[in-house]
């Protein structure tokens, strides 16, 4: 990078990492195999690994792939049972595909060069709304009108309860958009701080102040690595259990 | 559960606008030359990223409700029920082997009585031909003492008789040393009257 500024000034360019760009020559359309498609089919084989050759075997006493692959359907398993309660088990799979599609991606996108799908909004927007369609639609077919009473707070005063309702609204259809953004700002700030810190390291290379600067901020990038590892676990399991608190909503409406 | 979960998203949303924040200054301050804006804001690139997320979703989904979770979860089910079973077949053995034990302890507890018992007839039956054995045993003693008893009667007298006899003789032929006449009558007086005495 230093290179491209003609090697007197540090060039910082934090967000050029989340630039989605064709791989080939061709415009970027619906269709075109960009980037995107690329890390996105990095994940999928992935997932395939783990949880499709890792327990082909089906072993009693299983092996390290089995071992992952248990333990996370065990914890996703656990958290739809305790937050959804025993109805919501139903829909283990669809929170399940969510918690192993935003897990890897954010892992996957760790790896230095690797392109983050998670960090953008475009992706996020779209997990995000899935879930709030979905609880929406569910609350309505399985509580019918009465889905509305998650807005009705009862147990207010009744003057109280119009406001209430209104605010209640409000939170109901700001969900999507905390949802997205929570996990896609999460992604992005934690990469373009990593770069940032990248960005000073090439400073040994022009000046005397880079011998504190460089180390200090290789050393910066280290620690910001490894809280990233924490946050990408984190965002993912923030992710999944609100989609579980939203699901609980749906079907067990009211307070 | 759900109350941590807020906390703790508002806990990361904050570090993440600050995080935000540090990296627009950056971006400002690096790049000016560059188009303004986030690639994640450039909106001609969402039909591709949603289209492809579309894809990669269904994939996912499709592989895992059709295959690795059912087969997970056989996995998880099968261990389950396994363990359940062991336990169960451990359960009986147990049981069972405790049984053996109390039969076995019976039986010894059986076996003893069993030998005394034997052990006790036995005894009683040494024990009467020993009485039997004993009884025969002085009653011959009884009989041969008083035999024997006889026997030595009859030597003394036997002996007595000789011993008078002997001593006639002798007196005899100690009177016809000294040189007289000895009647045999009034030597037999003499020494029946000398033997009584």
């Amino acid at each position: 990078m230093a290179g491209e500024a003609g090697n007197e000034a540090l060039a910082f360019h934090p967000m050029d990492q989340f630039k989605v760009e064709p791989l080939f020559d061709v415009a970027l359309d619906y269709f075109a195999v960009s980037n995107v498609t690329q890390w996105m089919g990095v994940t999928v084989l992935c997932i395939i690994v783990l949880f499709v050759l890792g327990t082909g075997k089906r072993a009693v006493v299983p092996g390290r792939l089995q071992s992952v692959a248990e333990l996370a359907y065990s914890f996703v398993y656990k958290m739809v049972e305790d937050v959804s309660g025993h109805d919501g088990v139903k829909y283990f799979p669809y929170v399940f595909t969510l918690f192993i599609f935003i897990v890897f991606s954010n892992f996957i996108g760790l790896i230095p060069g690797a392109f983050t799908t998670t960090s953008h909004i475009a992706v996020t927007a779209v997990l995000a709304m899935m879930v709030f369609l979905f609880v929406t639609i569910l609350g309505f077919i399985k509580n019918g009108f009465h889905f509305l009473g998650l807005f009705w707070v009862s147990s207010a005063p009744l003057p109280l309860r119009p406001i209430l309702a209104l605010i209640e609204l409000i939170s109901y259809f700001v969900r999507p958009v905390s949802h997205s953004i929570r996990l896609a700002g999460n992604m992005m700030a934690g990469h373009a701080v990593i770069k940032v810190f990248a960005g000073f390291a090439p400073l040994v290379l022009m000046s005397w102040i880079g011998v504190a600067v460089t180390p200090l901020s290789i050393l910066a990038i280290t620690a910001m690595y490894g809280l990233e590892i924490l946050v990408c676990f984190i965002q993912a399991y923030v992710f999944t259990i609100l989609t579980c608190v939203y699901l609980k909503d749906a079907l067990h409406p009211g307070h | 559960m759900s109350n941590t979960a807020t906390t703790l998203s508002t806990a990361t949303d904050a570090a993440a606008s600050t995080a935000e924040a540090i990296a627009g200054a950056a971006e400002t301050a690096g790049h000016a030359t560059e188009s303004a804006g986030m690639p994640q804001l450039d909106f001609a690139t969402f039909p591709n990223q949603i289209f492809w997320l579309l894809v990669a979703l269904v994939i996912i989904y499709t592989v895992l409700s059709k295959i690795a979770l059912p087969r997970i979860g056989g996995i998880l089910a099968d261990r389950h029920g396994r363990i359940t079973r062991d336990i169960e077949a451990a359960e009986k053995l147990k049981t069972q082997a405790v049984e053996a034990e109390k039969a076995y302890n019976h039986a010894l507890i059986d076996a003893r009585n069993e030998a005394a018992k034997i052990v006790a007839a036995a005894k009683a039956d040494i024990q009467a031909d020993l009485d039997k054995a004993t009884a025969h045993a002085d009653a011959e003693i009884a009989a041969r003492a008083a035999e024997s008893s006889k026997r030595i009667e009859e030597v003394r007298a036997g002996a007595v008789a000789s011993v008078s006899d002997v001593a006639k003789d002798v007196a005899e032929a100690i009177v016809a040393a000294l040189g007289g006449a000895a009647d045999a009558k009034t030597v037999a007086a003499a020494v029946a009257a000398r033997m009584k005495g």
